[in-house]
């Protein structure tokens, strides 16, 4: 048995000696903030709130918060606080154009993100005895390098796979022994299923699994147990605040521990923008108050959950945030990538569709399917199949290009969309998750 | 001389057939010949009606995407060999058949086929060189 925590002092913290953390290092990230980001600087002082007058963790409802589109309208460097020259790596959200976001890292900043993923890696039960085998997307994706970073700040022999080739990825895993798998849930399902039907199990080592990055279920923690062999773990995480490992889960599997002493997180009432208290369901926001290149405060997640400070099994006192349970805006996470029905609704009128269109999103054997449907209209339509074939393609090519991931494309019949009260139902995610 | 062929988007889906079919039926539209092409996502069905333009207003009022197409019918005897005859025509003045459907009349002798060629008139210049009639619009609706 290894060492339960990575860094003891701060995963047991009491509460006094967070509060007074907290107290310290938000004061300090909110100056650092109003003094070298003028996006947020403005926003304050249109709120009136100066750094002087957050002073303890209960101020933060003082200040502005702020959202995805806040940093979209201020792209790339509005919300960067520290010179590129002390800037060694960014990485991006999954979104593409019109909706990218990308941050902004110092080296102090990548070792805390670092940190925080070997927190979740120890708290798995992972040692530098372990063979970390990373199946996350590397790349701007914040999955790879967060994990792979975690794993070498463990000492763990650290694989880095990235996505993709089920072969290989089952072949290392086989050769290599690997013990700790991090992937998409639904990447772990895949990959059990193919490791199942080549007669592989007793041929793997893996013990536990850390899956983030997309929402999964009870049921889907469980088959993929089964299925492996193994426990499996949430991580959660956004590029805007760190990357994965801004919460983790340990041992007892009923929530993820925030790791509070660099992300402080509240819950508001999305459309009030009130605090609510420990318990209450409602939109997670984050602010950062250790970060130097990239100190978003209060930031707006969109993610609907709830904290909860009980005392855990495994000892740690950081507040534990639920699985996400919906969006307060309308984004969908599909196979790991951040879609906009908007996005989508651009493509259709770039290639002459009519904006009435519907996405259809199920989840077949844990993974997403992804249907766009689009009217055909009398402008669209000719009597030459291929004609209309490639119309179809090219709307295709579109939408992998805005989205990243492609859809099926089904032409349906003009007017047959199904509207209620007069607005059209645009969405339809069928996931029970 | 060509005629218009009525086409029509068909979106896969059980019904939408038969939902047409009787759209026209209630327009009092007589179908004179139909084909359907169809792919993995949906098909085009083209029809040749005994009233061209109320079959459209009927269609365009229900919001159905449609399209109207010149094709060519011939008529032909109906023996083996007349229609290789007719193809072989095209394909040696280098004329190329994007689809082509047949139907046969209460006429016993005289059989219809449907060309649509990428190159109408002179598909027509082809046919009237070598003796055969390409119908005129009022004698395939009247069928």
């Amino acid at each position: 048995m290894g060492k339960r925590y990575y860094q003891e002092d701060m995963e047991t913290a009491s509460y006094d000696l967070m509060y007074r953390i907290q107290t310290e290092r938000l004061a300090k990230t909110v100056k650092h903030a109003y003094d070298h980001v003028a996006p947020y600087r403005a926003k304050m002082k249109a709120k009136g709130v100066e750094p002087g007058d957050i002073k303890s963790p209960e101020d933060l409802k003082k200040l502005p918060f702020l959202s995805k589109d806040d940093l979209r309208d201020e792209y790339p460097y509005g919300y960067l606080a520290k010179p590129l020259s002390d800037c060694v790596r960014i990485q991006s959200t999954s979104g593409t154009t019109g909706k990218r976001v990308v941050a902004f890292y110092t080296q102090a900043d990548i070792d805390l993100w670092d940190e925080c993923c070997a927190r979740a890696i120890v708290a798995v039960g992972g040692t530098n005895e372990d063979v970390v085998h990373v199946s996350y997307g590397y790349g701007l994706f914040t999955g790879g390098p967060g994990l792979n970073g975690g794993s070498h700040k463990v000492g763990s022999l650290t694989l880095p796979m990235s996505s993709g080739n089920t072969d290989r990825q089952i072949q290392f895993m086989t050769d290599l022994g690997s013990t700790i798998l991090c992937c998409t849930p639904s990447y772990a399902a895949f990959l059990a299923e193919n490791i199942n039907n080549a007669g592989l199990r007793d041929q793997i080592k893996l013990k536990a699994g850390i899956f983030g990055a997309e929402a999964w279920s009870e049921e889907m923690r469980r088959d993929i147990e089964r299925n492996l062999g193994i426990r499996a773990y949430d991580i959660y995480g956004l590029t805007e605040i760190s990357g994965p490992g801004v919460s983790f889960e340990c041992e007892e599997q009923t929530g993820m521990h925030v790791n509070e002493d660099h992300f402080i997180a509240e819950i508001i009432d999305p459309e009030t923008e009130e605090v609510l208290p420990l318990g209450s369901k409602g939109e997670l926001v984050f602010s950062c108050i250790t970060k130097e290149a990239f100190p978003l405060l209060r930031y707006r997640t969109r993610d609907i959950c709830v904290l909860t400070r009980d005392a855990c099994s495994c000892g740690r006192t950081l507040v534990k945030m639920h699985k996400p349970m919906g969006r307060s805006d309308d984004m969908l996470i599909i196979r790991g990538v951040n879609v906009f029905p908007s996005q989508i609704e651009t493509v259709l009128l770039g290639q002459g569709y009519p904006a009435n269109y519907q996405i259809i999103v199920d989840r077949v054997n844990y993974t997403d399917t992804f249907e766009v449907q689009v009217e055909m209209t009398t402008e669209m339509f000719s009597d030459e199949v291929k004609k209309v074939a490639q119309r179809e393609k090219d709307l295709l090519t579109a939408l992998k290009s805005m989205l990243g991931i492609s859809p099926k494309v089904t032409l349906v019949s003009p007017r047959t969309i199904a509207r209620s009260e007069g607005k059209a139902v645009r969405v339809i995610d069928k996931r029970k998750i | 001389m060509t005629i218009d062929q009525i086409s029509v988007f068909v979106e896969n889906k059980p019904g939408r057939l038969a939902g047409i079919t009787e759209l026209l039926s209630g327009a009092n539209v007589d179908i004179r010949a139909l084909s359907i092409a169809d792919t993995a996502d949906f098909g085009i069905l083209r029809i040749i009606v005994n009233e061209p333009v109320v079959a459209l207003e009927a269609l365009k009022a229900a919001g159905i995407a449609v399209s109207v197409t010149q094709v060519l019918a011939v008529a032909i005897e109906d023996v083996p060999g007349s229609l290789a005859k007719a193809l072989r025509i095209l394909s040696d003045a280098g004329v190329s058949v994007e689809y082509a459907y047949a139907f046969i009349t209460r006429n016993a002798d005289v059989a219809y086929v449907i060309f649509r060629v990428e190159d109408t008139e002179r598909a027509t210049e082809i046919f009237a060189e070598h003796g055969i009639k390409t119908a005129s619009p009022q004698e395939v609706y009247d069928i």
